[in-house]
């Protein structure tokens, strides 16, 4: 899970100096290490949430006691049940890999799209860089949460993959505008010109000399995204157009819990700090992957 | 100038057609068939459904039924709830709650967002800089109706500091809390750009030319760097009115202040498809409209946005 992020700040197989001074920088930051290890433990969490959801007994995120509703924190509940009866903590365990996969699986598919529309706009310029730049405005008009609540809204069967392609849809814009940009900074180097001399094809050109000087920043940006996705969807989620009942994510924990926060202050409290921590590892991780790449920004 | 004008005119237009026809293709066009929804369990005779067809204008293509709502759209049809009550009625009486607290919203940013971002960029690489840092990611990660929630239960259930709902105080204090839910994401990026751009111009030579000068700090800050600074912030500000306009939806269903984004929320809750299409294209539209003015505006201000594209 965290193979998204590692390819820039490891120092990847070419071992280019650029590279290298980012992990430098990195690597001598506490702060990266934290949010490293925070995320690192989270993907594994997804990745096999059967080893965690039951340290506390249970650990069958469908298993709820109606009799042991709404309970507080305690021996066998560690951080309570919610109304159903169901354990927080190992619906918390449980919807890490729904929340995870909607993060990443939204910023896959939008960097999908923003590489594809940025490298073609960015290296072949002229009308297919306006028609771009216009269909790329178009999605950009829409206000991010609006836009996927008239979708979903007529959308019956919300499952993690609806949802994504939905969010993907009005994420992808922006990464776009970040590729294109980066492109249109290479096109122009005397390496792709000695390319082009040697009668390569573009697509050759494209994916061996231009693309991975446009990987960082829109990496870095990716970075940030998985964040914001994640919190997008607990709002939709909370609205009623994203995840719906037997699904369990973070946001489905919330939402339902928002109606009884203030009898029951700890089924909102525990999912949304878990929700914090991770928002914010991702966009800490992202913030300080564009600070070591453009230095000039700190 | 003339020409940059109609340019950023005719891409409003474009990306209008775009949107509307998105909107429309995603909404009316992917929905199946409603008359077979209309008609329930026991389907209807052939000839009731050729006349339901034509009254409804289904038998037409994708674009002309496309044209038709783009029609109504610019005659300012939204079309008509379920109980066939025009959805511009019902949001006629609801613009006032939401101008004033997106106003309300916009002010706090403006305020807050700016000294903010201005304070940490003084003390760049300080203790104060890094809290403001760490602050916007810690505000932004946390959702807006956990926000809205959380401060509704403490600082007005609890503590009584401001009403719990509603408008019935009156501006400022029915407003302020939820305001401030509102402007927190907008608070965060402002303060954000703020810092960076005046980071950016401190490190300039043209600053260094003032202090060479014998200008006060006092004198640097506060007419040169800030004047400088404030123009992608402005812009910045500028969009994101139109955000607020649109992005109540949350903050006023939590709180229950009637206001467009409520009348959306609620929709949306009792399945209501029409208004729903028709208020939230009208908050696109109203975004679309405020992104453009504010373009014009800065190519005025600033010769060298017109020259960049």
């Amino acid at each position: 899970m965290t193979v998204e992020i590692e390819p820039s700040v490891t120092p990847a197989a070419d071992g280019s100096v650029v590279r290298r001074g980012v992990w430098r920088t990195l690597r001598r930051r506490p702060a990266f290490w934290v949010c490293l290890v925070a995320v690192a433990l989270l993907a594994v969490v997804a990745a096999w949430p059967a080893g965690f959801g039951g340290l506390f007994g249970g650990g069958d995120p469908y298993d709820c006691d109606l009799l042991e509703s709404a309970v507080g924190p305690g021996p066998g509940h560690p951080l309570g049940t919610d109304l159903q009866g169901c354990d927080i903590y190992t619906g918390l365990v449980y919807g890490t890999r729904t929340s995870l996969s909607i993060g990443l699986l939204t910023t896959a598919l939008a960097l999908g799209i923003a590489f594809l529309v940025g490298t073609t706009a960015g290296y072949r310029g002229g009308w297919a860089d306006s028609v771009l730049a216009r269909v790329t405005d178009i999605f950009l008009g829409f206000p991010f949460i609006l836009g996927a609540i008239i979708i979903l809204n007529s959308t019956g069967d919300r499952s993690v993959l609806t949802v994504s392609v939905v969010l993907a849809i009005f994420t992808w814009p922006t990464m776009a505008r970040i590729v294109r940009t980066s492109v249109r900074q290479v096109c122009d180097a005397e390496f792709v010109a000695a390319a082009r001399a040697m009668g390569l094809r573009s697509s050759r050109i494209v994916v061996r000399y231009v693309l991975p000087n446009a990987l960082g920043p829109t990496l870095a940006v990716a970075t940030i995204t998985v964040g914001g996705v994640i919190v997008a969807e607990s709002t939709l989620t909370f609205l009623g157009v994203g995840l719906q009942a037997p699904s369990v994510s973070w946001g489905l924990q919330l939402a339902s819990a928002q109606a009884q926060f203030q009898e029951h202050p700890h089924m909102l409290l525990f999912p949304s700090l878990v929700l914090s921590v991770t928002v914010i590892s991702l966009i800490a991780l992202g913030d300080m992957l564009r600070d070591a790449l453009d230095p000039r920004g700190r | 100038m003339m020409r940059f004008v109609v340019r950023r005119l005719l891409e409003l237009v474009v990306v209008f057609l775009g949107v509307t026809f998105l909107i429309y293709a995603m909404v009316f066009a992917l929905q199946g068939d409603p008359i077979a929804a209309l008609a329930g369990d026991r389907p209807l005779p052939d000839s009731v459904v050729r006349v339901l067809r034509a009254r409804y204008h289904l038998d037409e293509s994708l674009w002309q039924q496309y044209l038709r709502y783009l029609g109504g759209l610019l005659q300012g049809d939204l079309g008509t709830d379920f109980t066939g009550r025009p959805v511009s009625e019902r949001m006629a009486s609801r613009w006032p709650t939401t101008i004033v607290l997106a106003l309300t919203a916009w002010l706090l940013e403006v305020l807050v967002g700016v000294s903010l971002g201005l304070w940490a960029a003084l003390r760049h690489g300080r203790l104060a800089d890094r809290a403001v840092l760490l602050g916007t990611i810690v505000v932004s990660s946390i959702p807006i109706f956990v926000l809205g929630a959380t401060a509704q239960l403490y600082l007005g259930v609890r503590w009584r500091v401001f009403p719990v709902s509603g408008t019935q105080d009156g501006w400022p204090m029915g407003f302020l809390l939820p305001a401030a839910c509102l402007a927190v994401f907008g608070l965060a990026a402002v303060s954000r750009l703020m810092r960076g751009s005046v980071i950016d111009a401190m490190s300039s030579d043209w600053v260094r030319t003032l202090r060479a000068k014998g200008l006060s700090p006092r004198r640097i800050v506060g007419v040169h760097v800030m004047r400088n600074s404030g123009i992608p912030v402005l812009t910045f500000l500028a969009v994101d009115l139109g955000y607020l306009l649109g992005g109540a939806i949350v903050v006023e269903g939590i709180f229950n202040m009637p206001g467009i984004g409520q009348l959306l929320f609620a929709a949306i809750r009792a399945h209501e498809g029409p208004t729903v299409v028709g208020v939230s294209t009208v908050l696109i539209l109203i975004f679309l409209v405020i992104s453009a003015l504010v373009d014009i505006t800065n190519s005025l201000l600033d010769p060298r946005i017109r020259r960049d594209r």
